[in-house]
């Protein structure tokens, strides 16, 4: 690092999708891995291109639905058969049938709020600061521009050559992100 | 901004589009976020929420004089004790199953044109939700006991009866309830970058800031996003079945002639889902013509929504003949009875309007000329709206009036403040979507713009299967 003041990276911005979806492939060829895409609408195959590979999502949801079905129905059990147990019409204390509906509304429940929760805590938000609203140009990756950022973390990052880098590839302008 | 605001032109061939020619990323962003930034706000909102928030006031005071008097001041008596409360709770929670059906069962399906209706029918849903459980809850005669339906450990030392389906109703309600929420909020987080991002007041910036929670549309973020939505859409899929099927299972598991019979679960989600879009029917219509929506909401989805009215209507046909069929093919003679008495009695009047507006008029929307007037959908949306509460009111009314021993028969007629519950509701409804209108955006961003082909090839025909550039909208 030289003098200069500290860099988050540098931010490359596009006009369409196809241009930034090529730019990353570029850059992950290049051997560039500590950097991000960021774009008005999910762009299919761009979370690929960067090197995104591991979404362990599904397994958390799977697991808070069974978490859900677990304390849907135990509760019920512990609920009908141990702590309070009434005889209804002879019936057998763990009717389990009718305890399904609850079973399966908090399963749904469960996984419902594990899905939204989860998808929250994984991306890290909420985050209400972050390097890159700094940088002016940055409020249209909400409207209609697409964004490609090398952070300077990334072992290969060279200020001027990966400015050069981006230069090289059809984004429209090329500006440092400060820290 | 200049925007090509030119009409909706059917291409030469196949279906007409599902979103108006000439946008951009840009111009379609600044349509919607429009309503919602700009400083003025048009008078009509004004006069429209002046007049939802007078009959929310109503609610209120209704609400107050029913706890504070008593149940006394309803119409219910001994036979018929279930009255507007219930009819209301079924008509509001099914009206709300539209919204989950198109956000969640044709983004499952793939109907890229459930993509303009989407937010606005998910909102629709949790205001519905919201009317829905009032009812029940006031019908309790002593609403601040309510919590007592959660299995909590308490100094009573007793627990729910979770084999009762009221009980399941408690369940199926609330996730239905949060699960609508999160549901709505998730689709919500791109589109409050979005605003946060445009909005020129301090206060817009930090007020959606917050609600946006720093989403900046990161690559892995999206990615997480679509799993999450994708399987909110799946949970929610299921769910919206089973909440109707619960509904339907507080009059299927008892024994009143009329309510015990196994087609009532299918019956009442297909009555959910025909009411439901008959209300989405009724509000986007007006929305679309005020807001100068045509472009985004086109005479496209309002067919596909009619064809959806008419084939749920049908079934719902299906349902009644098949109670009908049964109550005599069974042989029971207290089902006999009550088919004959709800054909004859007292009110019969009611049962036969019910036929009219929910099985004779929706036929005329066989017509593709009935289907491309939208002053004849707005009507007819509203026939079958009146219609459904109709038939929640032959269900729950013809069978408790006259059940199995003459001796305890009895008459029911709501009163003042039974219609002051149900329009102060339809007030609280109404206030809710205004407000929703105007601060938040009523048509999904993000998703609009995945329906555009990209930018250099903007101005070219756009026809039903253009190039999309995100498969997962």
């Amino acid at each position: 690092m030289s003098a200069a003041p500290p860099l988050y990276g540098l931010l490359a911005e596009f006009d369409r999708p196809e241009d930034l979806l090529a730019a990353a492939h570029r850059a992950h060829d290049e051997g560039y891995r500590r950097m991000d895409a960021y774009t008005p609408f999910p762009v299919e195959g761009l979370a690929e291109a960067i090197g995104f590979q591991r979404n362990r999502l599904p397994l958390l949801v799977l697991i808070g639905g069974i978490a859900g079905a677990l304390v849907g129905f135990l509760t019920q059990y512990w609920a009908a058969v141990i702590d309070y147990p009434i005889n209804v019409g002879g019936r057998p204390f763990n009717s389990w049938p009718s305890f399904i509906p609850v079973t399966f509304e908090v399963t749904i429940l469960f996984a419902a709020l594990t899905a939204v929760l989860g998808m929250l805590a994984l991306n890290r938000l909420p985050m209400p600061y972050h390097p890159l609203f700094n940088a002016p140009r940055f409020a249209l990756a909400t409207r209609n521009r697409f964004f490609l950022c090398i952070e300077a973390a990334d072992p290969r990052f060279d200020r001027d050559g990966t400015r050069r880098f981006l230069e090289g590839l059809t984004a429209r302008e090329v500006t440092e992100v400060a820290h | 901004m200049e925007l090509n605001g030119s009409g909706t032109s059917r291409p030469p061939h196949g279906e007409p589009p599902i979103i108006g020619p000439g946008y951009t990323y840009a111009s379609v962003t600044d349509k919607i976020s429009v309503f919602v930034l700009s400083g003025e706000t048009p008078r009509g909102w004004f006069i429209g929420f002046a007049l939802a928030f007078l009959l929310f006031m109503g609610l209120l005071y209704f609400v107050a004089y029913t706890v504070l008097v008593g149940l006394g001041v309803w119409g219910i008596n001994v036979p018929i004790g279930w009255g507007f409360a219930i009819i209301n709770f079924v008509w509001w929670i099914g009206i709300g199953h539209a919204g989950t059906l198109i956000s969640a069962i044709l983004l499952l399906l793939r109907q890229h044109w459930r993509t303009s209706i989407n937010r606005f029918a998910e909102a629709m849903t949790l205001f519905a939700v919201s009317c829905a459980g009032l009812f029940p809850l006031l019908h309790m005669g002593r609403p601040w006991f309510a919590y007592w339906m959660l299995p909590y450990p308490n100094t009573m030392g007793i627990w729910p009866q979770t084999r009762s389906p009221l009980v399941w109703d408690v369940f199926a309600v609330s996730t239905y309830a949060t699960v609508s929420l999160l549901f709505w909020y998730v689709g919500l987080i791109p589109d409050l970058g979005t605003l946060r991002d445009r909005a020129k007041s301090r206060l817009g910036q930090v007020g959606y800031g917050m609600l946006a929670m720093g989403w900046r549309g990161s690559a892995q973020h999206w990615h997480r996003y679509e799993t999450a939505y994708l399987l909110l859409a799946g949970l929610a899929t299921p769910l919206v079945i089973s909440v109707h099927s619960v509904v339907s299972f507080d009059f299927a598991t008892s024994l009143i002639p009329g309510w015990h019979t196994t087609i009532f679960p299918p019956y009442f989600v297909a009555g959910a889902i025909f009411s439901g879009f008959a209300m989405v029917l009724t509000l986007t219509i007006p929305i679309r013509t005020v807001f100068r929506l045509e472009d985004f909401i086109t005479a496209r989805h309002l067919r596909n929504m009619a064809n959806i009215m008419l084939a749920t209507g049908l079934i719902v046909g299906y349902g009644y003949l098949m109670e009908a069929f049964m109550a005599w093919y069974g042989g029971n003679r207290y089902e006999g009875d009550m088919l004959l008495n709800r054909l004859t009695g007292p009110y019969a009047p009611l049962f036969w309007s019910l036929l009219l507006c929910n099985i004779l008029v929706p036929q005329l929307l066989w017509s593709e000329r009935v289907k491309a007037s939208v002053p004849a959908l707005f009507v007819i949306s509203i026939i079958v709206n009146i219609g459904m509460w109709l038939e929640r009111f032959i269900i729950v009314v013809t069978s408790l009036h006259r059940d199995f021993l003459p001796s305890a028969w009895g008459m029911y007629s709501p009163t003042g403040v039974d219609w002051g519950l149900l329009i102060g509701s339809i007030g609280l409804f109404l206030s809710l979507l205004f407000l929703f209108i105007r601060f938040l955006p009523m048509i999904s961003i993000f998703e609009m713009r995945t329906l555009l082909p990209t930018p250099e090839k903007a101005h070219a025909p756009l026809g039903p299967r253009a190039p999309s550039p995100a498969a997962g909208d």
